[in-house]
This record gives structure tokens, C-alpha cells and sequence, in this order.
């Protein structure tokens, strides 16, 4: 079943094209990568997959709803965690976690069973009533996406979730990524890191705001004739003309 | 209605837990109302005066008693030679020097002349042109008895009678103005710096990728600092009016009513300002610039409009804290009704209705 659908998706900004004419699908319980250079064109293709940004020309589909037409519905089914990690720093680990349930309309009497499942997955039930801003980054990170998940969406977007944060960190954090898959939950994740690309089920690469490779990490090392990803990465965005931003 | 709760919840959340808004918040207007009140202020009291007097005579000794038993006068020495006067004043001891000439009842007997110098401290010269008017005052009222016992066919008397302020507190004057102030301060700067750090931090971008609607997220940014300006307008009220005495001659309800008003305009301002910038240090900036100075300098709240050049007055008119004082001041202090403030409420009810239509407008706008 496919849950994402870009059609010819086109984003201009007066002359500037951010996105060029992208298509691609993606299967539920995937776990797509969505890399590119900075400036390639990734966040805007992705804030208009949230229903943030209206395309310029073409069509899209999450979760069964066209972007454009019925973006609050696209909104009620997705989550998003940003780069930022966008916790409430003054609220408690479990104020977070109960406002998203709120703001997404979690039936109340299953917040506290949630949020308690949720500290238990993430190993930090004593820390249920700390304030965010005393945890550590990567406990932040966590959190962030179990936030981002609360709601149970169908699909989650991940904007450079790991940026900042230490490997070993970043590996337990992955965990938690082929967990929430295992139950059904879609990942659209964006990373500069190319080892975590491998991780990823299919990666597309954006390069000037066209998509110049999307498959399996092991058949683009065959396509490329690459040793891993990192070089894919580099032979693609040497094509690029625009320059950084 | 659930969402709107959790995220006004988080809002009083945001404000509760840190200090140093809370006191922005809470104890900010009552200090600028107390420090208005009775620090800055125009009256004189019992300010020191030194006399040099070389006549010692009836006359002179009637106009130092007169001095010395009004309120305004508190006599400290006689001095005793004219070389001490400037000593007097490098000193700080004294505000005024009173010089009277030499032989003066003679003098004012025989030639009807007799002569007074008033020496009053310039580098203050407020308070200097009022301790020599207040004085002078005094002299002529002196001058007057003394007509009145030569039996001079005519004489004017002049009596001043000031409308409702007849003891020329400065506090009624300085209430409605700090009032205009701490609203807009409230209302435009908290709403302004609590949206920026939400930018600024990225947890706005979070909420906006949420279902909640955008109409929704800027009641629940903006309801918690309604609900604080209105606790302050109460404080700042009865602070006036229990500790600084001013009366409220007018209808309460009104009072509120038209500061319903005004905490819309500004809140609006608020979001304007917010929607410009994703900077707390900006938003920040901008209201402290944009509105705070503008309220102070040109709404009459410290200079007289009347009195300003034909430009200054024409931007004076566009600022949204010089009508709400004026109805402020009309209602609390001369005691008028709404339907007499129709002017201002009008002026203030359109502002309210353009500036929410562009804040909103602006802020659906950066959604696309």
C-alpha cells in the first residue's frame, strides 16, 4: 500500500525553482531516505508533503489525502519532528508528551498509559518529571521523536533527526526508528550522515531540486559501482550548479 | 476546544515558571505605577528656601511668615550677607533664596516701589519656575492685604480654580498615561517575544505541521496575556486609587470597556510585530522602540500634545495610547460617560478592527 505519492511535484519561488518535477512513492512501513545537498530542495519538497506549502504545479498523496485539497487531514496523520528537536524546554517530560497528545486529539484517558509507555520504551521513567531543558542531547532527541510519534500517525517525517548528536547516540536512536516501522509506521527521514542512509529500506538523491537517484542503498551501489554511499553522494552533487543555499 | 486548552495551558506554563517574566509581568506595571505616582512628580512641598533680608522690617518679616506657614515653603536659615547666597545653592541645601532690598517698607511707604529678588536653582527648571510662581503669588497676596488696608479705590483680585484636579496632583495626570503604557507593554511585547522564541526555538514550525488550526494558535498564544493585562489594569487601578488617591469619577464598567479596547489593539500590534521578524531580540527591539517610545514621548502621558510642533502632533494622532488616555482620563477623572467618548472609542475600535484583520492576514500569509 502506498502511503506517500509525488506526482511531477514542482515548487517555484518567483523565478527560483526549489523543487523540480519530483515523483516517487512510498510503501507503508518503508523507511525512506530523502537526501541531498544543502539547498537541494529537500525541506521544501518535504513542507509540502506536511501540507505546509502549496505546490506550484503537480499532485501529491499522504496517507490518502491530496495535499493540497485536504492538507488538515494530511496534518491529522502525520508526525514531524524538525532538526531543532522542538521540545517545550520549560515543560516536563511528560508536559511534552501530553500537549501533543492534546493537540492531536489523543482520546485523554489513553495519555497517561501512552506516556508511560512511551518513557518505558525510551528507558527514562525516572525522568518523567524533569524539566526538558535538564536532559541530555540525546535523551532530547529521543523524546522529540516519541512526540512526534504520540499520536500514532502514519507516517513520520524526520528532519535531519540526528544532526549534532553523538554515534553511539545516533545508533540508539535508529532503534527506536526500526521499532516504530515495525508497527506499521512509514519513515521519511532526511540525513546528511551517509551511513545512516544505509540503514534505509530505498534513499532518493536530490540534487538542484530534481531527484537523480532513488533506490535500494545495495542496488545503487551496483547502479554506481560504489563501495558505499558516500561516494553516490559526492559523484551526484558534483553535477550540482546552485551553490550552497 | 481541547487544543486550545492544552496549548493555553502550555502558554501559563511558559510565563509561571520563569522569573524573570513573571516580574515582567506581574510586579513591572505595579513599580511603574508607584514609581509614577509619587516619584516623578511635579508638585512642590515644603521645599527649603534661605531668605537675606537687610531691611528687617514689618514688611519684610509679614512676606517671610507668609513664606514660611504656606505648605509649599519650609524656611531654612537667614542669611547674612549676599556672598553666601551661591554657597547656599552649590550646597544642594536650598531650592530658592528670597533677596528683598534694602529700606523696603520705607521704600514701598514713600516711592511705592520696594524691590524682591527671587533666586531659584535653573538646573531644575520646572521646579524653578514653579517655587518662583508659587512665591510671587505669595508676595502679590501680601501686596494685596496691604491695598486693602490703604484703601485704594481699586483692586483685582485673582483666584485660579482648577477643574477637576483642584490640588494639582500630578498622579491624576500620570494614572491614565502609565495605564496606556503597562497594556501596551503587556499585551504587544510578551505576545510579540512569546511568538519570536517560539520561531526562534522551532517549536512553532512543530505546532503549525499539527492539525490545529492557525486561527486556533494565535488565540492560545495571545488569551493568556488577555487574561494578565486585565489582572494588571485592575492592580494599576487600585493602586491609583487607594494609595495614590485619584478618583474614579466615572463608570467602572466603561473604564474596563474601553481597556477591553486597547489590550485588543495592542495585542495585535503584538502579533504584527512577531509575524516581521523570527527574532525574540527583535521583537523585542521593535516594541521597546516602536511602541514603548512613541507611548511615552507623544501621547501625552509626559508632554502635552498641544504644545508639540504640527508634525509631532499629526504622528501623535495615529498612536493608539493617545486616545485611550484621553478616555481614560475623561472617564476616571472628569467623570463623563461613553456616549461623550464616542470620538475615541471610534478611533480606537477602528484601529482594533485593522490591525486583527492584518495580523491575521499576515500570519495565515507565512503559512501560504
Amino acid at each position: 500500500m502506498k502511503v506517500i505519492e509525488a506526482r511531477q511535484l514542482t515548487k517555484r519561488f518567483g523565478n527560483f525553482t526549489a523543487v523540480d518535477n519530483i515523483s516517487f512513492e512510498v510503501e507503508k512501513g518503508e523507511i525512506f531516505g530523502f537526501l541531498g545537498a544543502n539547498g537541494a530542495g529537500k525541506t521544501t519538497a518535504m513542507r509540502m508533503l506536511c501540507g505546509l506549502s502549496k505546490p506550484t504545479e503537480g499532485y501529491g498523496k499522504v496517507a490518502g489525502f491530496d495535499i493540497e485539497k485536504q492538507s488538515e487531514q494530511v496534518k491529522a496523520n502525520i508526525g514531524y519532528m524538525s532538526q531543532k528537536f522542538a521540545l517545550y524546554e520549560d515543560l516536563k517530560v511528560w508536559e511534552n508528551l501530553r500537549l501533543y497528545g492534546g493537540i492531536y486529539g489523543v482520546p485523554k484517558k489513553e495519555i497517561d498509559p501512552r506516556i508511560d509507555a512511551a518513557l518505558k520504551q525510551l528507558g527514562i521513567e525516572d525522568e518523567k518529571n524533569t524539566m526538558v531543558k535538564a536532559l541530555p542531547l540525546g535523551w532530547k532527541q529521543k523524546l522529540a521523536f516519541s512526540t512526534a510519534i504520540f499520536h500514532e500517525p502514519k507516517i513520520v517525517f524526520l528532519d535531519e533527526p540526528t544532526g549534532g548528536v553523538d554515534p553511539a547516540a545516533r545508533r540508539q536512536f535508529w532503534e527506536l526508528i526500526y521499532d516504530a516501522a515495525d508497527r506499521g509506521i512509514t519513515i521519511f527521514v532526511t540525513t546528511h550522515y551517509m551511513d545512516e542512509a544505509e540503514y534505509c529500506n530505498r534513499v532518493s538523491i536530490m540534487v538542484d531540486g530534481r531527484i537523480e537517484a532513488l533506490d535500494s542503498p545495495k542496488n545503487l551501489r551496483r547502479a554506481f559501482k560504489a563501495d558505499n554511499m558516500d561516494q553516490i553522494f559526492h559523484q551526484l552533487a558534483r553535477k550540482a550548479k546552485r551553490g550552497e543555499n | 476546544m481541547r487544543q486550545f486548552l492544552t496549548f493555553t495551558r502550555k502558554e501559563f506554563y511558559h510565563i509561571f515558571r520563569d522569573r524573570w517574566t513573571m516580574i515582567m509581568l506581574l510586579a513591572f506595571p505595579v513599580i511603574m505605577i508607584i514609581l509614577f505616582g509619587f516619584g516623578i512628580t511635579t508638585e512642590i512641598q515644603n521645599s527649603k528656601i534661605a531668605i537675606y533680608d537687610p531691611s528687617k522690617d514689618i514688611a519684610t518679616n509679614n512676606i517671610a511668615t507668609k513664606l514660611e506657614i504656606s505648605e509649599y515653603f519650609m524656611l531654612e536659615e537667614y542669611l547674612d550677607t549676599p556672598d553666601q547666597i551661591e554657597t547656599k545653592f552649590k550646597e544642594g541645601k536650598v531650592g530658592m533664596v528670597v533677596v528683598f532690598g534694602e529700606r523696603f517698607y520705607e521704600n514701598l511707604l514713600h516711592t511705592g516701589e520696594a524691590k524682591v529678588l527671587l533666586i531659584a536653582d535653573g538646573t531644575d527648571p520646572n521646579t524653578a519656575s514653579t517655587l518662583t510662581t508659587y512665591a510671587s503669588r505669595i508676595i502679590m497676596m501680601y501686596q494685596q492685604e496691604l491695598l486693602g488696608i490703604e484703601k485704594l479705590p481699586y483692586s483685582i483680585h485673582t483666584e485660579v480654580k482648577l477643574l477637576y484636579n483642584p490640588t494639582m496632583k500630578s498622579a491624576y495626570n500620570i494614572v491614565p498615561g502609565v495605564m496606556g503604557m503597562v497594556l501596551i507593554l503587556i499585551c504587544a511585547l510578551m505576545t510579540s517575544v512569546s511568538i519570536a522564541r517560539e520561531k526562534e526555538l522551532g517549536t512553532m514550525e512543530v505546532i503549525l505541521v499539527s492539525p490545529m488550526p492557525p486561527l486556533l494558535i494565535v488565540l492560545s498564544k495571545v488569551v493568556p496575556y488577555f487574561v494578565i493585562s486585565l489582572i494588571n489594569f485592575t492592580n494599576v487601578l487600585l493602586i491609583a486609587v487607594f494609595l495614590l488617591g485619584v478618583p474614579v469619577n466615572g463608570n467602572l464598567f466603561s473604564l474596563y470597556f474601553v481597556s477591553i479596547i486597547f489590550i485588543f489593539v495592542s495585542l495585535a500590534l503584538g502579533l504584527l510585530i512577531s509575524s516581521v521578524t523570527d527574532k525574540q531580540l527583535v521583537a523585542l527591539l521593535m516594541s521597546a522602540m516602536g511602541l514603548m517610545m512613541p507611548v511615552v514621548m507623544l501621547s501625552g502621558l509626559m508632554f502635552p500634545i498641544e504644545n508639540m510642533p504640527i508634525v509631532l502632533r499629526g504622528i501623535a494622532q495615529i498612536i493608539p495610547a493617545k486616545w485611550y488616555i484621553e478616555a481614560i482620563r475623561n472617564i476616571m477623572i472628569k467623570g463623563l460617560g461613553l456616549k461623550d467618548i464616542i470620538p475615541e472609542l471610534s478611533v480606537l475600535s477602528l484601529m482594533a478592527v485593522v490591525l486583527i484583520a492584518a495580523s491575521l492576514k499576515k500570519f495565515k500569509i507565512r503559512l501560504e
